[in-house]
């Protein structure tokens, strides 16, 4: 037992402060730390500044841009960009697919994809959930018909996140309907250009475009995108949905976001009432952290300790609990989310509910929370 | 940063594990022994001694071990998890803490020495009961007269450690169990434990160490001993939850176990998630007064005041998810939630540290752990 970080792991978090902090895009950082929304650009850009020093996808396998660091290194570099305002690699290419590839695709497939996948010349969509098919996922309905050198796929994708930007998308799709539900279900790989593909936005109640309906008709797929094995989809959706569990609590942005709360409530943290909420906020979020730490020193390579499921579960709804305390400090501010250049509205307070409405996802992707209570009765309790 | 007991800890916590199992097989015999004087059973008094768990924490000159937090957080942790109701972490960490802070060399060889080895049961007197204790005489012996309550196990100790407020400041004293003038009430409290009225009427005492204000050393040892029943507290609510989750398994109604019931799974896992939560702020306690002991008095803040949310919600559910037999003396797992509200009103409840908390909410920006 011991509280410091050692020397080494001291160092790297300097330098990884110091990237982050001094020679990353400005304007990027900015528009984060100001909770303002990035375009396609900016994701861009900041992706492949990561890419350019080896810092994008520390987690695929050396050979293929990532980098041999510790659990707890990788986790000091994620909390370090959050703190810092710089945007985590795009997590469809940096933390699902491409990890995939990597460990289950060709070779032709890694040579083709990975290195852009890693700078961001294509951006990836995910293609998992379906109108009928959400936290009981297997029983998705799109289905992909081989048919010579290719698949027809058709059916409907939803909830495809920043799809709008996609140039290609990993779905899972239904090859054999005669068997098991997770047993007949592979994943492709789309061309998003491909004719019969079709995105429509889905507007959110925070007034954004964030996700979007896939169509898919009579979308022809060489078959050569086929990851891995026809009808073992299951198998590498549940390594992919388990690494994006251990991203999802993110510790270090809400950090910041709770630090910056007590910047705009100023003066008025003198009342006994705000103060005490903010303290606990911050004492559970502390937990939190503490916790991330002793599962990142816990967990085996590429097995998530079993107590992430609390990360993703308590992350969130810190998460959105300090969304709702911004939403609170405004006070009537908070109606002002269309407010314009003149206006008297500070610009946090803009922001507050869009953002809080807008997080009300977070406790329902990846694994709603009710789906993480479940892994945790049953995987850990044994319930 | 490493949350990882070493090889010596483990072995440590196997044994103290091994005597207070055998010493309360179950919460019947652990029953047996609070309803009887004094409270705790005297021969495991003299094991844990024989053991050298009394003596952890102190110096190798005071007659001790010379071992740090984490090893006290051991013990602690085993003492909640079957309730011993020896007065470990009021004799070691907060009597015995006092006279390691305060004490002359002569004072800590002698107290120390006998508390190590089982043969001084030295319990603190810091609560006023509304009489203020004061001291006249200077020097090393003097008279102290007011009263102090509640004194846990005060019937029974065969020395206190009594703070006073003198023209210096806060002083500490040590006063004999059968001194003239000590008058003590003894009564039980809801957990099985004990608590007396400690009368003071010109009772002789001796200073601990030179005069002087001891404030920041009370300060200090406040903040480890709350640390160290955070821990007694965080054995307690594992078992509480282990005998919850079990009682799940195997009780049935309708037909089939309780266990088929989501709503009844759903609450377990949250427990479960409070659990973790508060075990890792906890042990990260124990690392700052290990390692960065100018932060003990917030981090032990910060564990009081999640240890105090958590424990109410392990003890509140563990009696509701077991039905009424959770509400019986004669099953055990009541007796973890009276415990967990004992240890939770002791030493500041969580309203007092967030309390705390939220008065210095101001001088930071983002809170850092590692630092």
């Amino acid at each position: 037992m011991k509280l410091r970080l050692s020397d080494e792991d001291a160092r790297f978090r300097d330098e990884m402060r110091e990237f982050f902090t001094t020679r990353f895009p400005e304007h990027i950082r900015a528009k984060v730390l100001a909770r303002g929304e990035l375009t396609k650009d900016d994701i861009v850009e900041s992706q492949q500044a990561l890419n350019a020093e080896g810092l994008a996808v520390p987690n695929w396998p050396v050979e293929w841009g990532g980098r041999d660091w510790t659990q707890l290194q990788r986790h000091l570099w994620h909390e370090e960009m959050q703190l810092a305002g710089v945007p985590i690699p795009l997590a469809f290419n940096a933390s699902m697919i491409g990890p995939v590839i990597a460990a289950f695709g060709s070779q032709e497939m890694k040579e083709r994809f990975l290195p852009k996948t890693a700078n961001l010349d294509i951006w990836w969509s995910q293609g998992f959930s379906e109108p009928d098919a959400g936290s009981d996922l297997a029983s998705l309905r799109t289905t992909a018909v081989r048919d010579g050198d290719e698949y027809v796929v058709n059916g409907q994708k939803t909830w495809t996140t920043l799809g709008q930007y996609g140039d290609w998308i990993f779905t899972l799709v239904r090859t054999d309907p005669n068997v098991k539900k997770q047993a007949g279900i592979s994943m492709l790989l789309i061309d998003m250009t491909t004719p019969g593909l079709t995105v429509r936005p889905i507007e959110l109640i925070d007034g954004g475009h964030e996700v979007n309906e896939v169509f898919f008709e009579d979308v022809r797929v060489p078959a050569e995108n086929l990851v891995g094995e026809e009808n073992k989809g299951w198998t590498y959706a549940k390594f992919l949905l388990g690494n994006e569990r251990v991203g999802v609590a993110p510790v270090g942005t809400t950090k910041r976001w709770l630090a910056d709360a007590k910047e705009a409530a100023g003066d008025r943290l003198a009342d006994p009432v705000l103060a005490n909420r903010v303290a606990e906020l911050e004492n559970e979020l502390l937990a939190l952290e503490l916790t991330a730490l002793r599962v990142v020193a816990h967990s085996a390579e590429g097995k998530p300790h079993p107590a992430s499921s609390v990360l993703k579960l308590r992350g969130t709804e810190l998460q959105q609990a300090v969304t709702e305390l911004y939403v609170d400090l405004a006070g009537p501010w908070a109606l002002a989310s269309g407010a314009g250049e003149g206006s008297s509205a500070p610009d946090w307070a803009r922001v507050s509910t869009p953002q809080y409405l807008n997080f009300r996802k977070a406790s329902i992707y990846g694994g709603s929370n009710e789906v993480q209570r479940q892994i945790i009765s049953g995987t850990i309790l044994g319930l | 940063m490493d949350f990882t007991y070493d090889s010596e800890t483990v072995a440590l916590r196997d044994a103290v594990r091994g005597l207070l199992g055998k010493a309360y097989p179950s919460s019947e015999d652990r029953r047996g022994t609070t309803n009887t004087e004094p409270g705790f059973d005297e021969k495991v008094w003299g094991r844990l001694a024989e053991l050298g768990s009394l003596g952890l924490p102190f110096s190798e000159d005071d007659g001790g071990a010379g071992a740090g937090p984490v090893e006290v957080s051991i013990v602690a942790e085993e003492i909640g998890r079957v309730l011993a109701p020896e007065p470990y972490v009021e004799s070691v960490v907060l009597a015995g803490g006092l006279v390691a802070a305060a004490g002359t060399a002569e004072q800590r060889a002698d107290v120390l020495g006998r508390l190590s080895a089982g043969e001084n049961v030295l319990l603190p007197a810091l609560l006023d009961s509304g009489q203020p204790v004061s001291a006249s005489g200077e020097g090393e012996s003097v008279t102290l007269t007011g009263a102090k309550e509640p004194v846990l196990h005060g019937a029974r100790a065969d020395q206190l450690v009594v703070s006073a407020v003198t023209d210096r400041g806060v002083e500490l004293f040590l006063v004999d169990g059968d001194a003239e003038g000590l008058t003590r009430t003894g009564y039980r409290t809801f957990d099985g434990g004990r608590a007396a009225r400690i009368e003071l009427d010109g009772t002789p005492a001796v200073r601990l160490g030179e005069q002087g204000d001891r404030s920041a050393a009370i300060d200090e040892v406040l903040a480890a001993a709350r640390i160290a029943y955070s821990h007694e507290a965080l054995g307690a609510m594992e078992v509480a939850l282990g005998q919850t989750v079990e009682y799940l398994k195997t009780r049935k109604q309708f037909g089939v176990p309780l266990n088929t019931f989501q709503a009844l799974t759903f609450r377990a896992a949250d427990l479960y998630v409070s659990m973790e939560l508060a075990r890792s702020t906890v042990m990260w306690a124990t690392l700052v007064l290990a390692d960065a002991p100018e932060r003990a008095a917030e981090a032990a803040s910060r564990a009081k005041a999640i240890v105090s949310r958590t424990s109410r919600h392990i003890g509140q559910e563990a009696i509701q998810l077991h039905g009424g037999i959770g509400m019986t003396a004669e099953y055990s797992v009541g007796h973890y939630t009276s415990r967990l509200t004992a240890l939770d009103h002791w030493l500041g409840d969580g309203a007092d540290h967030r309390a705390v908390l939220a008065a210095s909410v101001r001088d930071h920006g983002v809170l850092e752990p590692l630092a």
